[in-house]
């Protein structure tokens, strides 16, 4: 069971990484307000649904998601360009603040009612006495088919060989007369696009309220960066990592004291350092992917399928 | 460069310019608490001073590296932690005069740069800022797990008035706030000074290079890393006075003092402040920290106002404030600066008329949203609104889009006058320097 949550979450965490990594091995951008357009997708998607129904929504909000990230681009990103990186960094993160703060104008600071729809609210299956809910399993769904929707256009398209050939040579590519910013723009909302569906099927699943773009930003530049910066297999096999290790984690009680018994010593209050050997694994799931980071960057600081070593 | 090449240069650390404007800061700040008439004031000013240093110290990375780091008050935080702990021991009898509390704070803060730099220099550019993004979380979420140092949630608390020595014999026991802002205001002068001079150093110099060009340093034979390194640890100490600084100010600490958004805080400021010169996050600081208690008092959404213009200053002046001001004192000297005026005058006019629009939209939002309970009635700027009634709400908009006119237009002449001028200044630089060869 809990293999079938972690693998949900992980898919969920790739979907958001997806799109960042396709806009970070892009354009060289780093999309700080990424997480932004999550909460953007669920707050709409939530809009949405008061208004019709979850179905309209699950298609509306991704789209609304993608127009404001292409003007975005258009109007702002680009002007940006020619001061380099970090000016580019900078500029997403000033707009984080700005999501943050006009989410907050909209629909207030308290978390709202974004429900999951009456028709996947049920137990799909149970196992050992434990429900899967049918949601899970749509959101493994929704996440598998747009992996495999995003690797047919990818490499089977002809849009997808122009975004490929503009990603690795983007002077010919404008040579051979295609609008490579044009291409920049369509990847970038693409990119907020798939954020956006992320939040629409996270929102629901999880909670929809101000603070959800900062929890799960941080944990999605984990996953690129121990990923591999800008590979996608990396960032999936991260994603699955993170998504499995923090289910985990949250369920079990292991602590050091309980390593120590079995190996026959006994650790009391007084042993030195008792506050590290007294916390449970389930206390320390928070920091479980950072610490995964920390440890990636000392053992192979390139990440799993990363190729570039800056 | 052909002037320079002709005359040989000497090192004169001490030139005349230098003492003047060292002497002027060290007045300003001797005379500033005078200027201060209440309390309020003097609190400012102290952690201005606090702000500065720690501005400063994000420069050292951002500014003079080129590294954007994201995680910078977990060494503020973790230097004022360790500082209230040293306050705490001083207490229960050790030997250590409270004028030293900064710089345990600080060696606190270098320890914990060398221990944590380690793993966030192993990259440079985009994949450093999120790295120190993700140790910055990791710190933060640790600190919550240890409630034995940390304090948990309610945080922990000292007592700057403890302590023996002969300096309390003579009365200086910082209970004064007074006495705490000059204690600021040595640290920031010697903090200031020595960060200047570290800017001088070889180190410093190589740090610009590795910036510009990481690549050709590496090739020249400079270890891009282990400079990265040296200025993380460097950067981290002085944040970390800053941190200890925050200690002796507030006699608490809590784990909010490691989160993120204090480190985007430093981030933004010293941004807006301008990384180019040295003396810009020093504006920086004073702009955080009238964002922070100021402008916070006079609006909820005062994130949003520093967030837009954090926007536009990304997109249209990239120096930030100090690069602005520089700019426009060239034009003094070069005797341009006269054509601008109408410009100026022009663009302010409509700018605040666009300001109140905006505010009013952003404000009577609020109103409805968040203070629901107070009901709908509000003023913004003296002016009284409504949340509820359409005719406010159209006006709002109706000024908004006059203002906005307005300063469109407004922005299309000032833009025609200052091209011209760079224009035509660029050229007297050209004659000047064709003379001098």
């Amino acid at each position: 069971m809990s293999v079938l949550n972690g693998v949900s979450y992980g898919l969920l965490l790739f979907m958001l990484s997806a799109g960042l990594t396709l806009i970070f091995s892009m354009m060289g951008v780093l999309n700080f307000a990424h997480a932004s357009f999550y909460m953007l997708g669920a707050y709409f998607a939530y809009q949405v649904s008061e208004w019709s129904n979850f179905w309209v929504a699950f298609v509306l909000a991704p789209m609304l998601v993608a127009v404001l990230g292409g003007v975005f681009e258009r109007t702002v990103l680009r002007k940006t360009h020619k001061f380099g990186h970090v000016a580019e960094l900078l500029v997403t993160f000033g707009l984080s603040f700005v999501i943050l703060e006009i989410v907050q104008l909209i629909w207030g600071r308290t978390p709202v009612d974004y429900k999951v729809p009456a028709a996947l609210d049920g137990s799909l299956f149970k196992l050992y006495n434990a429900a899967f809910p049918e949601y899970r399993a749509f959101m493994m769904f929704v996440a598998i088919g747009m992996l495999a929707s995003l690797f047919l256009v990818l490499k089977k398209t002809r849009i997808g060989l122009v975004i490929q050939a503009a990603l690795t040579h983007p002077e010919t590519t404008e040579a051979l007369g295609h609008n490579v910013p044009r291409v920049f723009a369509l990847v970038f909302a693409g990119g907020c696009a798939l954020a956006g569906l992320a939040g629409v099927i996270g929102g629901n699943a999880f909670i929809t309220e101000p603070g959800m773009a900062q929890a799960v930003g941080a944990i999605i530049f984990v996953v690129v960066v121990v990923g591999g910066m800008g590979s996608l297999g990396g960032a999936l096999v991260a994603s699955l990592l993170i998504g499995l290790m923090q289910t985990f984690a949250v369920g079990l009680d292991w602590s050091f004291i309980g390593g120590f018994q079995a190996l026959g010593v006994e650790v009391t209050p007084e042993t030195f350092g008792y506050p590290v050997w007294k916390l449970k694994l389930s206390q320390v799931a928070p920091i479980l992917p950072y610490l995964l980071l920390v440890v990636m960057l000392i053992v192979r600081p390139k990440g799993i399928m990363g190729t570039r070593d800056e | 460069m052909s002037s320079t090449a002709l005359k040989p240069l000497h090192f004169k650390p001490l030139n005349g310019v230098r003492i003047v404007v060292w002497s002027a800061f060290a007045v300003i700040l001797l005379l500033l608490p005078l200027a201060a008439q209440s309390s309020f004031a003097l609190t400012l000013l102290c952690l201005t001073g606090i702000a500065a240093i720690a501005c400063m110290s994000y420069n050292m990375l951002l500014g003079q590296a080129g590294m954007l780091s994201f995680g910078h008050a977990v060494y503020t935080g973790l230097g004022t932690f360790v500082a209230i702990h040293a306050m705490n021991k001083v207490a229960g009898g050790w030997w250590l005069p409270m004028w030293m509390i900064p710089l345990v704070g600080g060696l606190a803060g270098l320890a914990f740069g060398a221990l944590l730099g380690f793993v966030t220099t192993r990259k440079a550019g985009t994949p450093f800022s999120m790295i120190t993004l993700g140790v910055g979380e990791l710190v933060f979420a640790a600190a919550l797990m240890f409630p034995e140092f940390f304090g948990g949630e309610a945080g922990i608390n000292a007592n700057r008035t403890a302590g023996e020595g002969w300096l309390k014999d003579l009365g200086l026991t910082f209970g004064p706030q007074i006495q705490v802002y000059y204690l600021i205001a040595i640290y920031l002068f010697v903090c200031t000074a020595a960060m200047y001079a570290f800017t001088q150093t070889p180190l410093g110099r190589i740090a610009n290079a590795v910036r510009d060009n990481a690549e050709r340093a590496e090739f020249v034979g400079y270890d891009t890393r282990w400079v990265r390194y040296l200025i993380v640890m460097a950067s981290s100490f002085f944040a970390g006075v800053a941190g200890g600084l925050t200690a002796i100010n507030v006699e608490a600490a809590t784990a909010d003092l490691l989160h993120g958004v204090r480190s985007g805080g430093y981030l933004l400021f010293t941004f807006l402040g301008g990384v180019g010169f040295f003396f810009g996050p020093i504006i920086g600081a004073i702009l955080l920290i009238f964002a922070l208690v100021v402008l916070s008092e006079f609006t909820k959404a005062w994130q949003l106002y520093v967030g837009i213009v954090f926007l536009i200053m990304v997109v249209y002046a990239p120096g930030g404030f100090s690069a602005l001001i520089m700019l426009n004192l060239r034009r003094v000297k070069y005797g341009e600066w006269r054509k601008m005026r109408w410009p100026y005058a022009g663009m302010l006019f409509f700018g605040l008329i666009a300001l109140w629009g905006f505010a009013a939209i952003v404000e009577m939002l609020y109103q409805i949203q968040v203070a629901a309970g107070s009901g709908s009635a509000l003023t913004v700027a003296k002016i009284p609104l409504d949340a509820a009634s359409s005719l406010s709400w159209v006006t709002a908009i109706a000024v908004l889009l006059i203002g906005g006119f307005g300063f469109e237009v407004w922005r299309r002449k000032f833009k025609k006058v200052w091209d011209d001028g760079e224009e035509r200044i660029a050229e007297a630089i050209k004659k000047a320097e064709a003379a001098i060869v």
